[in-house]
């Protein structure tokens, strides 16, 4: 009776972790095994090729160009995401009026598909109609902006739009830990003889390192995922300019029947983004001694 | 329905290997039918672990135990007809108190009437009738702490597990709450098992008590064995407060005209046949007496309104003496001391345990 | 005290203009949707319509082409309900059984295998795309909605998992032990005393998984053909058809109709939507 009450638990759980480790560990490993194959069109088993997929990879200006826009748009968009958000949280700590109200307005984008975002700013972008057009009739009569179908370009207007997206989740986050913080601290600091700003800089800052650490984390970990929003915005055009590895790869496999390329993509991608989370992920487990 | 429990040979190792932990040794006892047994010890000497093990929620590594003369190793606590009062309550909170104290009569299926009807019983017997359709949460330390035991006796069951129960409460409530364990228990009649640190709990609860120090067992017996005949110094310092007073020494002359020699004087009383020993006198074993031989200064004077204790500070270390409240005695003074030699305490220096 | 003012106004000047930063792309769809062709070449992303149109609406919703169909988005709206209903019941569920075992009946390894499932969080689903595709050929579930059920299922698994064990830890193990004694096993414990604790959590995973399932297109574009697009296939769609005339409003219009669903649950419940949000990012 007793070894059923341990057995049912066990069971219970069992086909959650087969199947999520078949989705997670198999699928991954299952991709591993399409990369050295010289799939195209359809899977093909027969074909071991070694890691050729991984050297023609390597030799396309296409990924080159994808990794580029990978490095500038990520580097950006957390940056970017990071320092409006952490603004955003000192300024509303600081007990404004109606905290509530645009604390609800900063975050609603995060509510919002990544497509409909991208088709939102790309009508705003639009070049001809959009901002342009507005800048013009606001008077500013020599104002261009023809980002979005510049091939050096677009890539920025994508950081814009993310941008827009995801500060206001740094900013929920930043703003709970600040209210974490201790208030004596901060009184402790004043009598001191501290300025705000001091006390920001010298204090609360590093205070708030770890909740500045993960939210890089998820933020890096979304930009190197962000699929959509190059989609609804550029589908990655001009020609490939703004191309990332998550959309290389999805036109590589679905597109132009390069299977084999496209899971050596994949499988690039995973490691980028084990090399960031699993040593993070490593620390935070081991943090915690092992239960009976 | 009382039942007897036999606790033999218990073993519980935690970890493997390097880092095993033996957290109970080699436990033996058997708990008659309708006994308020006690375990008591400081924290970590396993007296929680031994509870679990009683109530199926944990196995022991090795031994044997039986309730009402069953086997009930890998038997599942929902069978083995034992209810469990916890030091943090475990009420469900989502229900009611008549929920909360009717819950294991709903898993075993008891048609709803008869349910209801147990349960107005209990609540009569605990006195909670007005708490019945409250949660939890709105309800105080000691309304919660009732709630509980209701719901161990609305089992009546044939073993009673209480796990620190009062640790909880205040001061006042703890000392209400005992009265109502005990009322409970005179009336019920249910074998029960009751973990606790505090020996005054102890004292006053049990009908045998069960001294534990690190996985082992030091003593059980009744409170009068516990109080007056300890079986090592370990247990003549934990029950008792203030503690027992220790003077290690050399009994020069053996039997009737002994004498005790330690530093900073002698006794004149009976000793055992040993090279060193260790005496235990309570402090009410005690007394100041101006013109005795064995001196020391007045460290502290504690007045506890029903007594007085005074401490003084002697060559082999401070000892504490029960005085009667109205004693005139100044910090500082220098005064004597006298022992009732009926009620000396013969340890062994070096183990602790008793001689004779 | 002029400086304590003009601090204030800054801090104030600084917040509005955020707040119009935010707002403007919402201003700018909501608007735009409400215009016919000649005020969109006329005017410009600011202007109020000149009357309230809701042709662009309508066209949005039945008859605008997104590829080769011109049903409008109506048919993949619905898609999407029949697609997240399932899929964010599913895997909830899933996740709570799952969390109550690895908080309240863990065994031996069972916090490793968590640890190991945690990295499903965060690993980009690039890598299950081809053999998630071959599987749904051999299940014969290939563009069907029954198929993204599936996959949304497969995907979030880790996720629920996280909110609910973190949860549920906080629970004290004393009033697990004091259901077993009174006779309560694994199903009724679940059912009888965990679940009725469960309210904020349950609310946080399905807004967080509602959110994640409607919004998602990666699966959606990846795993569907005609019939069985979501919506946010159909609006990357429409919105990006090379067709001779470009009609803005239609677009606007159809991109509010696809985020209405989420917007509406943000503003309705958004305080667990943000617990959720800072629930995934912070472990504990």
């Amino acid at each position: 009776m007793k070894s059923l009450e341990t057995l049912i638990p066990k069971l219970v759980v069992a086909p959650g972790f087969v199947l999520g480790f078949a989705f997670i560990y198999g699928f991954m490993v299952w991709n591993g095994v399409l990369s050295v194959t010289g799939s195209r069109m359809l899977p093909n088993y027969d074909e071991f090729v070694g890691l050729e997929q991984y050297s023609r990879l390597w030799e396309m200006d296409r990924w080159w160009v994808a990794l580029k826009n990978l490095g500038i748009f990520s580097g950006l968009y957390v940056g970017g995401s990071l320092l409006l958000g952490l603004l955003l949280a000192i300024v509303l700590d600081q007990k404004v009026r109606a905290e509530g109200v645009l604390r609800t307005i900063y975050l609603y984008p995060m509510a919002l598909s990544f497509i409909v975002t991208g088709t939102a700013w790309k009508w705003i972008l639009n070049p001809s109609l959009g901002l342009e057009k507005l800048m013009h009739d606001l008077g500013w009569a020599s104002f261009k902006f023809d980002w979005l179908v510049q091939s050096d370009t677009a890539i920025y207007c994508i950081v814009i739009a993310g941008i827009w997206q995801s500060a206001g989740f740094a900013m929920a986050l930043f703003l709970a830990g600040l209210r974490g913080i201790d208030d004596s601290i901060i009184k402790a600091a004043q009598i001191d003889g501290a300025s705000l700003p001091r006390i920001y800089w010298r204090i609360i800052l590093p205070i708030l390192r770890p909740v500045v650490f993960s939210t890089i984390l998820v933020l890096a970990h979304l930009s190197i995922k962000s699929f959509d929003l190059v989609m609804a915005l550029t589908a990655g055009g001009p020609g490939f300019a703004t191309d990332v590895p998550a959309t290389f790869m999805f036109v590589m496999s679905f597109n132009r029947g390069q299977i084999g390329l496209g899971a050596a993509s994949a499988t690039m991608m995973l490691a980028t983004v084990a090399a960031i989370v699993v040593p993070y992920l490593y620390s935070e487990l081991r943090a915690k001694p092992h239960d009976r | 329905m009382a039942a007897a429990v036999q606790i033999a040979g218990i073993r519980k190792v935690f970890g493997k290997g390097e880092r095993a932990v033996e957290v109970l040794k080699r436990i033996d006892i058997d708990v008659a039918p309708g006994e308020f047994l006690i375990l008591v010890g400081p924290s970590g000497c396993g007296k929680s672990t031994l509870l679990n093990i009683i109530a199926g929620l944990e196995e022991p590594s090795e031994g044997d135990l039986r309730i009402a003369g069953r086997n009930v190793l890998g038997v599942a606590p929902a069978q083995r007809d034992i209810a469990m009062v916890f030091q943090s309550y475990a009420l469900y909170p989502t229900m009611s108190v008549a929920d909360n104290i009717g819950f294991a009569l709903e898993m075993r299926k008891v048609p709803k009437p008869a349910r209801a009807k147990r349960i107005a019983e209990v609540a009569a017997m605990l006195q909670i009738e007005h708490l019945l359709e409250r949660r939890p949460a709105q309800l105080s330390g000691g309304q919660r702490q009732r709630v509980a035991m209701g719901r161990a006796l609305a089992r009546d069951p044939q073993l009673f597990l209480f796990d620190e129960p009062l640790s909880n409460l205040d001061a006042k409530l703890r000392v209400e709450m005992r009265a109502e364990i005990k009322r409970l228990h005179q009336l019920s009649g249910i074998t029960s098992v009751y973990v606790t640190h505090d020996q005054i709990e102890a004292m006053t609860l049990g009908s045998r008590i069960a001294v534990m120090k690190d996985g082992v067992l030091q003593q059980i017996g009744t409170p009068d064995d516990i109080y007056s005949r300890p079986a090592n110094t370990y247990v003549g310092g934990f029950i008792g407060s203030p503690t027992m007073n220790f003077i290690a020494g050399t009994p020069i002359t053996t039997g009737a005209g002994g004498l005790f020699f330690f530093e900073g004087g002698q006794l004149a009383l009976p000793c055992p046949a040993a090279a060193r020993a260790t005496l235990g006198l309570r402090p009410e074993h005690l007394q100041l007496q101006a013109d005795a031989p064995w001196r020391g200064q007045v460290l502290l004077v504690e007045p506890t309104g029903a007594d007085t204790f005074v401490v003084v500070q002697t060559t082999s270390g401070p000892v504490t003496v029960r005085v009667a409240p109205q004693t005139p005695v100044q910090v500082g003074e220098l005064i004597g001391l006298a022992v009732s030699a009926a009620h000396a305490n013969w340890f062994d220096t070096e183990s602790g345990r008793r001689l004779a | 005290m002029i400086a304590k003012h003009l601090s204030r106004f800054m801090l104030y000047t600084l917040l509005l203009l955020a707040a119009g930063f935010f707002l403007a792309p919402l201003y700018v769809m909501l608007v735009t949707s409400l215009k016919d062709a000649a005020q969109i070449r006329s005017g410009n992303l600011l202007n109020l319509p000149t009357s309230l149109n809701f042709e662009a609406w309508e066209l949005a919703w039945s008859t605008a082409c997104t590829g080769v169909d011109c049903r409008g988005l109506q048919p993949y709206f619905w898609n999407s309900v029949l697609m997240a209903v399932p899929a964010v019941l599913i895997s909830t569920a899933w996740g709570a059984i799952n969390g109550y075992v690895l908080s309240l009946w863990k065994f031996r390894g069972s916090e490793l295998l968590f640890g190991f499932m945690l990295f499903g969080v965060f690993m980009p689903f690039q890598v299950v795309l081809l053999p998630m595709s071959q599987v749904l050929g051999f299940l014969g579930l290939s563009s069907s909605l029954a198929g993204l059920v599936l996959v949304h299922c497969l995907a979030g698994l880790a996720g629920t998992t996280l909110f609910f064990r973190n949860y549920y830890t906080a629970i004290p193990k004393e009033l697990i032990n004091a259901a077993r004694i009174d006779g309560a096993g694994f199903w009724r414990i679940l059912w009888r005393i965990v679940l009725p604790m469960s309210t904020p959590i349950l609310m946080v995973t399905l807004i967080w998984q509602f959110t994640n399932i409607w919004n998602d297109f990666l699966f959606g574009v990846a795993f569907s053909s005609a019939d069985s697009k979501p919506i946010t296939v159909g609006l990357n769609n429409m919105a990006n058809t090379s067709s001779s005339v470009k009609s803005y409003n239609v677009d606007m219009a159809a991109a509010v109709i696809a985020g209405l669903p989420t917007m509406l649950v943000y503003v309705l419940a958004g305080q667990y939507f943000v617990r959720g949000l800072t629930a995934g990012a912070v472990k504990g």
